[in-house]
């Protein structure tokens, strides 16, 4: 804690601040005070020759006064040491300055230089204590300047990083993740309700024969029903080829290529020739269900599209069927589920159609209508993913806007 | 259908005071589903009573006009007016300037006082005009909105009406009244009368029903031979099915042609969405209504000879009702008489025997015709009727000698005729049908026990006539159900009228499934690397032009393109259905751009239809019935293929500028990148070559070939002059794919690769080599020279230029080299590069750059 507070400080160095930032706090024993007081210190200015010119003629000054001589040496010596410390700590705001203060007091002019070039011409005795005076003060000049130098080093790194700050606040995102169509996305979410019961996904034609579409599903010809299903015909008329207006044939598809017991469900692409508008598209989207299987009931029905519905739209949601007609199932029901989270309040929303398969569905398929029942279901897409996640026009689910699926992105 | 309130309530208990909503909700409980309510009050509001025109004094003014002054007394002589409000007098007289002279002093008329509302919002107040304060109008029947006569005022003893003054008006005229509009699906036309839905609302309330046409049936005479002469001859029956089961024929002598159509009879058909036309006519509408049974007046003194119901013969034709003259097929049905045909029957009258107001004697049909027959006629002559859309779905046959007698009986009543003694009655067969079931049956198919009780007294409700033996039950249909067949459609009803709502929940359990196939979880799979990789999946119609087939939905430009048309398309300029994504995806990528989009990166999923020699086959199998394997093959030959596609369109960079962000303008590449995400995705590899396609810059297009060497797309820029004439943004780029091609190569294990630890030595190597050698031959060069010890080998420069000869190019090249077993020596791995330039030396004429 105390390295990173200190780190914090600003980057240069006050000089004559009352710390010393290499050594923490001030000590009482700090040798700065001492060399303060001798240098400042009246009655030994007086006395005190200058240590600088004490060093320059160590020779002389030691011949010269074979008493104190050599105590004289050393002090100056201590005074020059305790000078480049304060230097070191006061003078020294950057790499520059370090380096200057480093040639001024270890540097060839500096007065411990001349010391060290005195030396050979010393006496042996004075050799060997002035030798090991000379070493602690530049041992611990050394270790002063290394400090100070590590110090610069961990506050540039500080301020490099300081000033590398960025606004993260600008970035509006380099690599963007890109969208799925929510139709898509939501007809693998219900497949995926029904591959985890362990149903099966089958896929069919969108150009279809007829007679797969119609006449398989108990759609008479010249029956008003076929005539509901606005159909796209292909050319050439009366070669009974049409865009599937419904997913249904993918269920006949599957009957004729799958063995029994049969759980599947269909999603894909349908077509009617209805104009575009809010709510309607010539293009459009359903999920189909099929399960045949001995003695399956309407119980079976409902109770799959109760869990189908929970599963799509929360716990809480619910199924009501009320009486009506398709030409492929017997008994047939409008399913309505209750959407607990729909716009302006829970409601019950028509969802699609269902029922039990009709016995000439079964009989087209090569089932037996006496040994094996089967229920199918159907609901669209587009519509479902209108109500569920409140799509208020039809135009935004086929325009292709990117706006429509960038919003909903990978989920729904 | 709409229903009456009023008329319905003849028939079925409905509660005082139910609205329109009570019925569509209680009757959707039985499956007619709700489609809207009307209600004329609502149109009206404020005070519109009877008034007695006391003085009506014409007034020239300067404008040339002559109105009248009026007096009007709208409260009863001797009573106090107890209406209050701006400008109604208390005095009950009103004074009212009127534009129309068709009434006089003493007249009975309707009077919209202030305060008034009319509908289309028509405010009435006290106005100054002409001299004169008019406090309030004297209405018209299209002020009311009960009618398109404008011209003179409703003088209220035209309609027979002699009510007391200061009464309200709108009881008076039915005005009171509302309708509840329900869906009838294909299957119950006897819904399409009041006789039906009041059957089926006492269904939905469990209460009793008595069938009006009962009391009719038996007040109505059989045939006595003494009636018009008719006879079904049908040479030319339809699916073994003559066209006519039954004729009724009554005739009504003497009407009073000018007698007018009784307002509550008006009022009700205005309801049901009927226009009163003549009294005669609008009786045959009032008991199709009621009953079910379509009717047709002829002017019998119109009518020539006996009667035939037959098939038109080629080259006759018809003027019908409509005013238009009709070439008949062979397989219309007829009505004839010794002239030629005077109607198509079950679907409009012919014009020489039209009802007018001289008719005197009326000759009244009541038949059964088949529905497909009608069906066929309906549409070969664009004729949709109210009598077609119930002849299509079946009439009772029993029903025809009730609606008769009813009609008869109207027309004596209410237009002052006289019913002739003599009856018609042609019947070519009876209806029978039976079906055995056993009384467990609905149980098993519902999945709700219900008891015999219910079982018995529902079919019984919905008219069967049952006959037990055991646990047999032998149910006859009644006649005006066709739509019971089977055991599954009794078990509806059964299912129906006990109520769906008690059918309880069980979750089946199926076998253990296989999961997704290998296609559809590699088709999630690259869909959602895509989306991942930033861009967005949109989905666009099928329908393109030819043009747009030849341009994007075939490689070979030079060959005729064949496209499958619709019969009957949105539009007929797109009319054709796509052999390629890419034309969706340029409009797509279009209307983005024109809503100020200007990055974009699109893709879509979707089948491309290519036809073969076969389009579609000339018959198809019959209903109920598994067709042999033979025919299924037949018409599955005759469908296109119909492989899965995917494409993708780029324009513009992949990030907008931002601190930090140096956007990339999207090129080749990026379409190219689009390909081979996707079919990593799906561990796919993709082999690419310099391609051709003419949709593509000549010198931008990938060919794209699966592991297999397939073809299965294209990648690159699109031709600059594909783009200008498209007006698509320079240097869009764009991929497509066959995603079924590609995905044949998928789902295949993966065997795992030795990772080495031991440290890798790279080369790099330059090599001049020609110009158009392409660098996916070197590398493979490189790769077989260098030998196994090769771990990778890529692309790091192409120069052309200064220093290299014309017609070459310099590819530089790094190449890392890996042992599984040691550490390589740089002089080990510089031998393998030097062999690898050795073999690009010999195969390609290599030279290493200096």
């Amino acid at each position: 804690m105390d390295m990173l507070f200190r780190g914090r400080r600003p980057a240069v160095a006050v000089p004559g601040a009352g710390t010393h930032p290499a050594r923490g706090e001030p000590t009482e024993s700090d040798p700065r005070d001492e060399l303060f007081m001798t240098e400042t210190s009246p009655e030994r200015a007086e006395t005190a020759p200058d240590p600088e010119r004490v060093l320059a003629e160590m020779t002389d000054v030691l011949e010269n006064d074979p008493d104190r001589g050599l105590e004289r040496v050393r002090k100056a010596l201590s005074a020059e040491v305790e000078r480049a410390l304060g230097s070191i700590g006061s003078e020294t705001p950057d790499f520059e300055a370090l380096k200057a203060v480093r040639l001024r007091f270890t540097g060839e002019k500096s007065p411990i230089s001349l010391v060290n070039r005195q030396m050979r011409a010393l006496s042996k005795e004075h050799k060997k204590e002035i030798g090991k005076v000379l070493g602690q003060a530049r041992g611990r000049l050394t270790q002063a300047l290394e400090a100070r130098n590590a110090e610069l080093e961990a506050e540039h790194a500080q301020r490099i990083l300081v000033e590398e700050t960025v606004d993260v606040t600008a970035s509006a995102g380099r690599r963007g993740i890109g969208g799925r169509h929510p139709v898509n996305t939501l007809q693998e979410r219900a497949a995926d309700v029904f591959v985890a019961m362990g149903w099966e996904v089958e896929d069919g034609p969108e150009v279809e024969s007829e007679w797969y579409n119609f006449d398989s599903l108990n759609f008479k010809p010249d029956h008003p029903a076929r005539e509901l299903q606005d159909t796209f015909f292909l050319e050439p008329v009366g070669a009974h080829t049409v865009l599937r207006t419904h997913t249904s044939p993918v269920q006949m598809r599957s009957l004729h290529r799958r063995r029994l017991p049969l759980y599947v469900v269909c999603p894909g692409r349908v077509y009617r020739t209805d104009e575009l508008d809010a709510t309607h598209t010539p293009v459009f989207h359903q999920i189909e269900g099929l399960a045949v299987d001995r003695g399956l009931t309407m119980a079976d029905l409902k109770g799959t599209l109760e869990h189908f519905a929970r599963q799509m739209f929360g716990p809480e949601a619910m199924i009501r069927l009320r009486p009506n007609f398709f030409p492929f199932t017997e008994p047939s029901a409008e399913m309505d589920v209750w959407h607990p989270g729909a716009k302006g309040g829970p409601q019950w929303i028509e969802w699609g159609g269902c029922g039990m398969v009709h016995p000439n569905v079964l009989r087209a398929a090569g089932v037996d209508p006496e040994t094996h029942s089967g229920f199918a279901f159907g609901m669209g897409i587009d519509r479902t993913l209108m109500f569920r996640n409140g799509v208020p026009d039809m135009h935004d689910m086929v325009e292709g806007d990117i706006r429509f699926s960038e919003h909903f992105g990978m989920e729904i | 259908m709409r229903i009456p309130l009023s008329w319905l309530r003849e028939y079925a208990p409905l509660p005082a005071g139910a609205s329109a909503e009570y019925l569509m909700e209680t009757l959707v409980r039985v499956g007619l589903e709700e489609e809207a309510v009307h209600r004329p009050s609502e149109e009206i509001t404020g005070p519109v009573v009877v008034g007695q025109v006391l003085t009506a004094e014409p007034e020239t003014h300067s404008n040339g006009k002559t109105v009248n002054w009026c007096t009007v007394r709208v409260v009863p002589e001797g009573q106090p007016q107890t209406l209050t409000g701006e400008g109604i007098e208390p005095s009950g007289v009103q004074g009212i300037i009127c534009g129309a002279h068709n009434f006089g002093p003493g007249d009975k008329v309707v009077v919209s006082l202030p305060g008034a509302v009319l509908p289309g919002g028509f405010a009435i107040s006290a106005r100054k005009t002409y001299g004169h304060t008019s406090a309030g109008m004297i209405a018209s029947v299209r002020e009311l909105g009960i009618g398109d006569d404008h011209d003179g005022i409703l003088v209220l003893s035209s309609l027979g009406l002699d009510p007391e003054v200061g009464a309200d008006a709108l009881p008076l005229l039915g005005l009171d009244d509302e309708a509840a509009e329900i869906n009838v699906t294909p299957d119950r036309g006897y819904a399409f009368s009041m006789r039906g839905v009041a059957r089926e609302y006492c269904h939905a309330v469990d209460a009793e029903f008595t069938d009006p046409a009962a009391a009719l049936a038996e007040r109505a005479p059989a045939d006595n031979g003494e009636g018009y002469v008719v006879a079904i001859r049908d040479e030319r029956p339809i699916h073994d099915k003559r066209g006519a089961s039954r004729f009724v024929a009554r005739s009504v002598l003497d009407i009073d042609p000018g007698r007018p159509t009784p307002v509550w009879m008006a009022s009700r058909l205005r309801l049901a969405g009927i226009r009163p036309i003549s009294l005669p006519v609008d009786i045959s509408n009032y008991v199709m209504l009621e009953l079910g049974q379509p009717l047709h007046f002829y002017d019998a003194e119109k009518i020539h000879g006996p009667i035939e119901v037959r098939r038109a013969e080629a080259g006759e034709t018809l003027e019908t009702l409509d005013g238009k003259s009709r070439e008949l097929d062979p397989e219309d049905l007829v009505i004839a008489d010794s002239e030629g045909p005077v109607g198509l029957a079950g679907v409009m009258g012919g014009a020489s025997t039209e009802v007018t107001g001289a008719t005197r004697h009326l000759l009244v049909e009541a038949a059964r015709f088949e529905e497909v027959s009608i069906a066929r006629t309906r549409r070969r002559h664009r004729l949709p009727s109210e009598a077609s859309k119930r002849f299509e779905r079946g009439v009772d046959p029993e029903v025809a000698p009730a609606a008769a007698q009813r009609a008869v009986e109207l027309l004596v009543e209410l237009a002052g005729g006289t019913a002739d003694e003599g009856v018609t009655d042609v019947r070519d067969r009876r209806y029978p049908h039976e079906i055995a079931m056993s009384v467990h049956y609905p149980s098993a198919r519902i999945g709700l026990e219900f008891t015999e009780a219910q079982v018995e007294r529902a079919l019984t409700e919905v008219g069967c006539t049952l006959a037990r033996s055991g646990e047999i039950l032998q149910v006859t249909v009644p006649s005006w159900r066709p739509d019971l067949v089977e055991k599954e459609d009794l078990t509806e009803e059964v299912a129906r009228l006990v109520g769906y709502e008690n059918i309880p929940s069980r979750l089946p359990v199926p076998p253990a499934g296989r999961g997704l196939t290998v296609e559809q979880a590699a088709r999630r799979r690259v869909l959602d690397a895509l989306a991942a990789a930033g861009m967005t999946e949109v989905i666009s119609y099928p329908f393109v032009t030819q043009e747009e087939n030849r341009l994007f939905g075939t490689d070979d430009a030079e060959q005729p393109v064949r496209s499958l048309k619709l019969a009957n398309p949105i539009s007929e300029a797109s009319g054709y259905l796509q052999r390629s994504l890419l034309p969706g995806l340029v409009q797509v990528l279009r209307r983005n751009h024109s809503r100020g989009f200007r990055d974009l990166a699109l893709f879509e999923t979707g089948n491309v239809f290519l036809p073969g020699e076969q389009s579609g086959t000339s018959t198809i199998p019959p209903v109920g019935a598994k067709p042999a394997q033979g025919i299924l093959d037949e018409l599955n030959a005759g469908l296109p293929e119909q492989p899965r596609h995917l494409a993708a369109i780029l324009t513009g960079h992949d990030a907008q500028p931002a601190p930090g962000v140096v956007p990339r303008a999207y090129d080749w590449q990026d379409a190219l990148d689009a390909a081979r995400i996707a079919a990593e995705a799906i561990g796919v590899g993709l082999t690419v070559r310099q391609g051709r396609h003419q949709a593509f810059h000549p010198g931008r297009t990938a060919e794209l070939h699966d592991d297999a060497g397939h073809l299965v797309g294209y990648a690159g820029e699109l031709h600059p002059q594909v783009l200008k004439d498209l007006d698509l943004p320079e240097r869009t780029v764009a991929m497509e794919l066959s995603f079924t091609g590609l995905v044949q190569g998928a789902g295949e294990p993966v065997t795992a690769r030795p990772i080495s630890g031991y440290p890798a030595t790279t080369q790099d190597v330059a090599l001049i080599v020609a110009e158009d050698l392409p660098a996916a031959e070197l590398l493979a060069t490189l790769r077989e020279g260098a030998g196994e010890l090769l771990e990778d080998v890529r692309v790091f420069d192409d120069y052309r230029g200064a220093g290299i000869e014309e017609g070459r190019k310099s590819i530089a090249c790094a190449m890392r080299f890996r042992a599984p077993d040691r550490t390589l020596t740089n002089d080990e791995a510089s031998g393998y590069r030097e062999a690898a330039i050795d073999l690009a030396r010999s195969r390609h004429d290599a030279v290493l750059r200096g």
